[in-house]
């Protein structure tokens, strides 16, 4: 609406030589993930449980990857890793080479609701990762405001996050996650919780940015729609003990419309993700099944 | 090009309920009653609106709580000018008229306004004191468990004891009287304010933590910009109760005062056998703790202004 206008110059004020995980020389590419041999296991009152079992991955610098299984698969599990909250029990996970330890601003995190910070304001939510980066407040504030400008929330700076939409507030988190030009982005169902209408729209909208940064996406989903329409690449796991099972490539033209989904190519990877993820119920049922 | 012109996000996300749709006060009444608005109706002028509104909702509140108390003056007053005697006794209780021309007398000297000052100043000292102790406590015991094992045993043990039980052992261990009494009304105070702070902070939404982590924060950034934050609700609340705790402990305090304070007039008074002014001692104490109280919310209501519009989950 009132961003339209504004449309051509919140592009220019972005920081262009800190976007895109692609540098012009070769080598210095940023956003490479590799995963190799992780287990991820729990110690609970009841035993130990396998989240994540002997999973490997690598992701190219920029490429849009779904991680696509049934709920409690541990796709969630493995992405937490690759963000340095979950420790692997066994395996290695890096980003550039780089083992992760901890969390750090180079992966932005957008999880999937009520993860903004109540008491500040839209501004200062997004102005908070640069504002640890070290810079001064002047200048995080201006950062904020190019980030709130992209996800079209430039007149809700003010705002506190709880007068907003769900839509909104999740655009707010991805802003605050993109505002530390983070390498990697990684995305936690962050629009499981939305109403059918909007989630069509913010998955678009995801799109239209990340065409501009074109960073490395990790984007956890249920939905093999979401799956499809977003990503370049779609890892199906299956349910306990998580297990990457199909790595499928989505060969889509972009930039991709809401007119693609009912598109035939469309249509055939859907049907083999869930083919794929049919059989994988079924394997979980009858597992309950025989334990029951 | 063509997509980046596309790519203006839309800033209504098709929901029905925008920012701007929110409803301006939860205290006015939807559906006001028929008889009130058709009077007011014809009178009102296009200004009075707001007026109309507050003498239906919150005014006419206050105008049911003011009565309420107005009722149990006249019942009062009643009781005392006809000797009601039936297991409670009014027979030796002075009535509300006599009350008043002596709480007049009172209020036109000077005495009562230095046992009110005096003990003003100890609750502030005592009050201070406790905010900071207790907040700095019970951010400790909600962020470590060492803190917590070792503080709350203290706690546990210390703080069902009574502020008049403290009073021999404040005399024998404190320098001189003054400081007993605001070491007295600082424990009171002191006990909800811990507590609710370490309720406050072990309420840390976990996942607004890891957010901070992932945005570069430092467990210092964390502590001042997501934790203490998250607790304020709770940590305000325990300022309130302190407070108002804090003037119940300071009567216990001041009967061991020599000469000044509010609660040592009205045990004075006891002693010098002046009824109406143990009342209005009584009363003092009532009003001023319930003052200072809400001066507690009201400055604190800053902090807290984020919650103001939270109407949705």
């Amino acid at each position: 609406m009132s961003d339209t206008l504004a449309n051509d110059n919140r592009l220019a004020v972005l920081d262009h030589s800190r976007l895109r995980a692609k540098s012009s020389r070769p080598g210095a590419e940023r956003g490479r993930i590799s995963v190799r041999d992780v287990d991820i296991v729990f110690e609970t009152a009841s035993g130990s449980h396998v989240a994540v079992q002997n999973a490997s991955l690598a992701v190219r610098p920029g490429e849009f990857v779904c991680l696509l299984g049934p709920s409690g698969c541990g796709k969630s599990t493995l992405m937490n890793s690759i963000a340095g909250f979950v420790p692997p029990t066994r395996g290695e996970v890096t980003i550039d080479g780089e083992a992760v330890t901890e969390p750090g601003p180079d992966r932005g995190m957008v999880f999937q609701q009520h993860s903004l910070f109540p008491w500040k304001t839209v501004k200062e939510n997004v102005a908070f990762g640069p504002l640890m980066a070290g810079v001064g407040q002047n200048e995080a504030n201006s950062v904020a405001r190019t980030f709130l400008s992209l996800v079209g929330l430039a007149a809700f700076e003010n705002a506190y996050p709880n007068t907003l939409s769900g839509g909104m507030q999740q655009r707010v988190g991805i802003a605050r996650a993109l505002a530390n030009y983070p390498s990697v982005l990684l995305m936690d169902e962050p629009f499981g919780a939305l109403d059918a209408q909007t989630r069509i729209m913010m998955q678009e909208n995801l799109l239209e940015i990340w065409q501009e940064f074109r960073n490395t996406v990790v984007f956890v989903t249920h939905d093999i729609d979401e799956a499809v329409f977003l990503s370049d690449r779609i890892v199906v796991m299956s349910a306990s003990p998580g297990r990457i099972i199909a790595d499928i490539d989505v060969k889509l033209p972009r930039p991709r419309e809401q007119s693609l989904l009912t598109s035939a190519e469309f249509m055939a990877l859907k049907r083999q993700c869930l083919d794929l993820i049919r059989q994988e119920t079924l394997n979980a049922f009858q597992q309950q099944n025989k334990a029951g | 090009m063509d997509s980046k012109s596309n790519a203006a996000m839309r800033t209504d996300d098709t929901l029905p309920d925008t920012p701007t749709a929110l409803p301006e006060s939860k205290t006015v009444p939807e559906t006001p009653s028929v008889s009130l608005s058709e009077t007011a109706s014809k009178t009102e002028k296009p200004g009075a609106v707001p007026l109309r509104i507050w003498m239906r909702g919150t005014g006419a509140r206050y105008l049911v709580r003011i009565m309420a108390l107005v009722v149990a003056v006249v019942l009062w007053e009643l009781a005392s000018d006809n000797g009601f005697h039936f297991y409670v006794s009014f027979d030796n209780i002075p009535a509300p008229s006599i009350v008043g021309s002596a709480l007049v007398a009172e209020l036109t000297g000077q005495e009562f306004y230095l046992h009110i000052l005096h003990s003003l100043e100890r609750v502030a000292i005592a009050y201070v004191l406790a905010v900071v102790l207790g907040v700095l406590l019970g951010v400790a015991m909600g962020r470590s468990r060492w803190a917590e094992d070792i503080i709350l045993p203290y706690i546990e043990l210390l703080r069902p004891i009574p502020a008049v039980a403290w009073i021999p052992l404040a005399i024998l261990m404190l320098p001189t009287e003054q400081s007993s009494i605001i070491f007295i009304t600082f424990l009171g105070a002191l006990f909800p304010v811990i507590l609710n702070t370490v309720h406050g902070v072990e309420q840390t939404n976990s996942v607004l933590i890891r957010a901070a982590r992932s945005l570069g924060a430092s467990r210092t950034a964390i502590l001042w910009h997501v934790v203490l934050p998250g607790a304020m609700p709770s940590i305000v609340a325990g300022l309130a109760i302190g407070m108002g705790v804090a003037w119940f402990s300071l009567l216990a305090g001041e009967i061991i005062s020599g000469q000044y304070g509010i609660g040592y007039y009205t045990w004075n008074s006891y002693t010098l056998i002046q009824y109406p002014q143990i009342i209005i001692g009584m009363l003092t104490i009532g009003g001023l703790g319930t003052l200072c109280t809400s001066l507690v919310r009201k400055g604190c209501n800053p902090l807290l202004k984020w919650q103001a519009k939270g109407g949705r989950s």
